[in-house]
This record gives C-alpha cells, structure tokens and sequence, in this order.
C-alpha cells in the first residue's frame, strides 16, 4: 500500500464517519418521546421547560443543531448525558476500557483456539477424526454469540455455577483501581485475587464472543494449510524428514496465515458489535451495556457518542485490517 | 426436476428442510396443536416444573412461567413471530439489496460509487445498536422489527450481489449476448439475474436464520412486541430473570430458537453446496 493509497483510504474513513454522524443525527431527530419530559419534575412550569429545552440547544432548527454538534464533535465534545448528568466523552472513557478489556480477550481466545484446533485438524488430515471435526466445526459456525451467551448462563451460571452470572467484578474488589483498564491494571500491580475474579466473570461472555470467531479461524486456516501441505516446499521438507508437527507449525503456518489474518480483522469488528448484546446479557459494564439503557431513556447526546465510538472502532479495525493485508501481500491488496 | 434431485441428495437440505417445513406447519396450525390458550393465566398454577420432575401439574408438559401460562403453548405458538419476521425481512432485504448490487454490479460508476460508500457507512454501525435504535425511533411492535432488520441487512445481499454481477459480468456468456446485440437491461434480467440466483437462495436461508435471532434479541431487550405475543426472545428474557426459581421457562425457547437457526443456517450451506457444485467460495 503506498502512501497515496494510505491517504486516500483515510479520506474515505473520515467521509465514513461523517456519513455516520449524519445518519445519527438525523435518526434521533426523530426519535419519539420527549427527552426533556422525562427530565423535569412535575410541578414543572412551561417557562421551566422552555429554559431547559433552549439549555440543551432543542430549540434550533435541525442544520443549526447539527453544525453546532458538529463542532463540538471535531473538539472532542459529546455534550451531557441527559439521563445520568454527566460529560459523554467522561462516560465513555469510563466504559470503553471494559469492552476493549472483553473484546482483546475474545480476541485472543478465538485465534488461540481456533489456531491449535486447525493445525491438529491438518495433522490428523485423512483420519476419522478430520470429517468429525468438520462436522462440529460446522455447527459451532452456526450459532451466533447471543446463543452462546444464553447457553453459558444455562451451563456454566446455572446448572454447574462454577462462573458469576453479571458484572465485571465482585464490587468489593472493584475500588482500589486507578485506571478502568482493570485486567491489565491488576496484573501490572501484582493484584491477583482481583485478576483472577475479573478473569471469572470475563470468561462467560469472553466465550460467547470468542466461540464463533474460533470456528471461523479453524475454517479458514484449515483449508489454507491443506492448500499449504500439498505445495513443494513441504514436500521437501517432508522428503528431508521434518516431523509432521514441525512441518505444520514452520513451513505451512508461515503461508497459510494470511488469509485468515484479515479474515480475523473483519471478524473482529463484528465481535465489536456483538459485545453490545453480550454485555447485556452477563451485565457487564461496558460501553454496550450503557448503549441499550441510553437508547432506553432516550438519551440522545450519549447514543450519539457511543455510535460514533463504535464507527471510529469500527473504521479504524478496517483501516489496520487492510494495512496488514497490504504488508503481508503487496501484489493482492488493492481493493475498495 | 432437474434441479430438485441435486437438492435431495444433499443430507442437510433434507433434514433441515424438513424441520423447517414443519416448523412452518406447527406455526400455521398452532391453535389446533397447542394444548393450552398461551396468554391464559392462572397464578394458582405458577412455576410450574415440566412434566418429568416431581411436583409437575397434569397437562402443562413443560411447565408454567411465574404467571402460570403453558410454556409449551407459548413455545408453539412462538414460532409464528419467529417465521413471520424471518420471511418477510429476509424478502424485503433481499430485494432490495439485489437490486442495488445489481445496480452496483453491472452499471458501475456513479452508481456502484454512492451505494458502495452507503455500504460503508452502514458497516461502521454495530449491528445491534443500530436495530435497537432503528426500534426506538420507529416505535415497537412487529413492522418496526420487521423494517429494522430490513434497513440493517439489505447490505449483506447488496455486497454479494455486486460481487457476483461484477463476476458474472467478465464471462464469456455475457460478452456472446453483447455481441448478439441484446441491450444493457436485457442481459441483467435475462442472463445475469439467474445466474445469481443460486447464491441469492443460499443467502436468504442464511439471512432468514440471522432475521429470527435478531427478533429474539430485539424481544431480549424488551423492545420487540408487547410481553402478551408469545415470542422466543421474550420468553428467554423472562426466563433470564427467573432462572434459579424454574429453568424451563428459559430453556425451552432457547432450544426452539437454536434449532430455527440452525437449520436455516444448515440450509442456506447445503444449498449454497448443492446449488453451486463447483463452489467457487
């Protein structure tokens, strides 16, 4: 990718999230319901009410609104929280550190996972153990995170409580942090009782989340080292006699990996937009979580927020996905 | 026939097919199936454990929820939402994004322009944010979910679709029907449409399984229906919170919806399969 490549895809990116934040404004115009109303007390006068509205800005015409939001935007200024009170980009810096927590960890979960389970699933090639794993593999790539996320609460938080059912951590851990990086915070500090407790309640949606990107791995990487395994060189390398295990790991991995690189990297934004449900389900306190209650009380500076964090994620994933594809294969990266 | 007998020899198209059909049949005829009225309360008969467990009511097989309706019923009759939002959103969202890949795809230039970067943007939503907002601005109820997943998923057959036409468009086939003289429009709906088909039936089997978990998550949340339409989603929320009093009320639906989507999703596999022998994906 050369430079004018690198410049041009930014230019996309930034017309991207304009394009974002004008379908999000646009959208919340017309939300229904009053966000005012649900502020005030009743004994309310309308002078009250028509001092809040002009407070918030609700009684400029709609280009006015959004060149004023616009702005603050570009500076880094979300607004106020209508339903909690408080600095948006403030809550947002609070809850982001917990989603990237989960959605790093899923990460690496599902590449993990799915890398150790391809290269036994290539060693094991031409025995009974291939097709089967196929099969698994296939239904495992049929289920979605909201299902695994409902199932882990039925297994592993009901019928074998071995994981806590919600939160991030038990609350009386939760006060000695300085930073809301709490996994990498606790184990930079040495504070192991906290690490293992963020880790428990990590697991459950960690899997959710990470389970299918796993079967999406083992596929791909599958079927690019059985391409790999086949090439010359291995066969070289076999006729020398290199063990299977290093033939795998050394000769076939090297090659195979690309593809399932990016893949991973598409993968990954979509596992982003999955925390959103998966948090909701285990409680856990992460920008996601805090997306539904905001779309829920019509919180209309926070939902604008949190959307436009998600697309700059998003954007950003896409934009680092296509670099390492660019870096890792200069002839097949011109896409877009 | 010809392309019928392919579709049978396909393990998965039959089986997950003939769950499916009859799942649409239990759907169609769920009032004459049902045991019991699945809005009927009777709180006398709360929490009531499924038939095996020791303690079970006569009659309500899988239980009761806290209010005492049959859960079987409410599973049963589940299905009509979940089939009713799967069909017609993955309807709606496939023709439009197949009329706007084919735009993309075949007349390129301005048009693949403005509608690949409208792609773009959609793409840089999550998901499911944008379902539960696209709800709260359209009000709940069905159409809302019905139009929200249809605003959210009509990219997925856009990009197949361009992909395919712009495909399509390099073979041989298309040049002899230029050559002959057949115009621009002719040749997309005669010669190129149905060559797309086969992955636009694969992809709505896929899209229709996506369409029944989205409405689950949508119930999930809360945002869906009103709590007295039985559907899988509000079922499972209710039984999310309830899950140490009775596990069946949560259970249950889960198993009902797991099935729904994997079937759609063996089926949409096994017809991509059987449809497409050479697989070129």
């Amino acid at each position: 990718m050369t430079a004018s490549d690198l410049l041009n895809r930014l230019f996309m990116a930034v017309l991207t999230l304009l394009g974002v934040a004008v379908i999000v404004f646009c959208l919340l115009r017309i939300v229904p319901g009053d966000p005012i109303a649900m502020m005030i007390s009743p004994s309310a006068t309308p002078a009250d009410i028509a001092a809040l509205r002009a407070h918030y800005g609700l009684d400029l015409g709609l280009p006015q609104q959004f060149g004023i939001w616009f702005m603050d935007v570009l500076k880094g200024n979300f607004g106020t929280s209508i339903s909690q009170r408080r600095d948006v980009m403030e809550l947002i810096g609070e809850r982001l550190p917990a989603t990237l927590e989960l959605a790093f960890a899923a990460l690496v979960f599902g590449v993990l996972a799915g890398g150790v389970i391809a290269t036994l699933g290539t060693l094991a090639r031409r025995t009974a153990l291939d097709p089967a794993l196929d099969f698994i593999n296939g239904l495992f790539l049929a289920v979605p995170d909201f299902v695994w996320a409902l199932a882990l609460v039925l297994l592993l938080g009901v019928f074998w409580p071995v994981f806590p059912l919600s939160g991030r951590i038990d609350p009386t851990l939760s006060t000695y942090f300085h930073t809301d990086f709490y996994l990498i915070e606790s184990l930079v500090t040495l504070k192991f009782a906290a690490f293992g407790d963020l880790i428990a309640h990590m697991i459950m949606p960690m899997l959710a989340l990470g389970l299918p990107l796993a079967a999406i791995v083992v596929r791909t990487l599958k079927e690019a080292l059985a391409e790999a395994m086949v090439q010359d060189y291995v066969l070289l390398a076999r006729l020398k006699g290199m063990s299977p295990l290093r033939l795998v790991l050394q000769e076939a991995l090297r090659n195979a990996v690309g593809p399932t690189l990016t893949l991973t990297g598409v993968q990954f934004t979509f596992m982003i937009g999955g925390t959103v449900i998966v948090e909701r389900i285990f409680s856990y306190p992460g920008l996601g979580n805090m997306a539904i209650d905001a779309v829920i009380n019509r919180d209309l500076p926070l939902i604008q927020g949190i959307v436009l964090t998600f697309g700059a994620i998003f954007i950003l994933v896409n934009i680092l996905v296509d670099l390492i594809a660019g870096w890792l294969n200069p002839r097949g990266a011109a896409h877009g | 026939m010809k392309t019928i007998k392919p579709l049978l020899r396909e393990p998965r198209v039959v089986i997950a097919g003939g769950f499916l059909l009859l799942l649409l049949l239990i759907a169609i005829f769920a009032p004459y199936i049902a045991p019991k009225d699945p809005l009927e309360q009777d709180l006398m008969l709360g929490n009531m454990p499924p038939a095996t467990s020791p303690g079970a009511e006569p009659g309500f097989y899988l239980g009761t929820d806290d209010l005492g309706r049959d859960v079987l019923s409410r599973v049963l009759y589940g299905s009509r939402i979940a089939l009713t939002v799967a069909f017609v959103a993955a309807s709606l969202s496939a023709i439009i994004g197949t009329l706007m890949g084919l735009a993309a795809g075949w007349y390129g230039g301005w048009a693949d322009r403005i509608i690949s970067r409208l792609v773009d943007i959609w793409m840089a939503f999550p998901p499911v944010l944008l379902s539960v907002l696209l709800v709260a601005v359209l009000g709940s109820g069905l159409h809302s979910v019905i139009a929200a997943i249809v605003i959210i998923d009509w990219t997925r057959f856009c990009r197949v679709v361009r992909a395919e036409t712009m495909a399509q468009a390099q073979l041989d086939y298309v040049m002899a029907a230029e050559t002959i003289g057949f115009s621009r429009s002719h040749i997309l709906w005669r010669e190129i449409l149905p060559n797309v088909a086969p992955v636009l039936i694969a992809l709505f089997s896929l899209e229709m399984g996506i369409a029944v978990i989205v409405e689950a998550i949508l119930s999930f949340v809360g945002l869906s229906l009103s709590s007295d339409i039985p559907t899988w989603g509000g079922m499972i929320a209710q039984g999310r919170q309830m899950i140490h009093q009775g596990w069946w009320v949560f259970v249950f639906p889960l198993i009902a919806l797991f099935a729904t989507v994997l079937a759609f999703n063996q089926l949409g596999n096994g017809l991509r399969k059987a449809l497409d022998p050479v697989m070129r994906r």
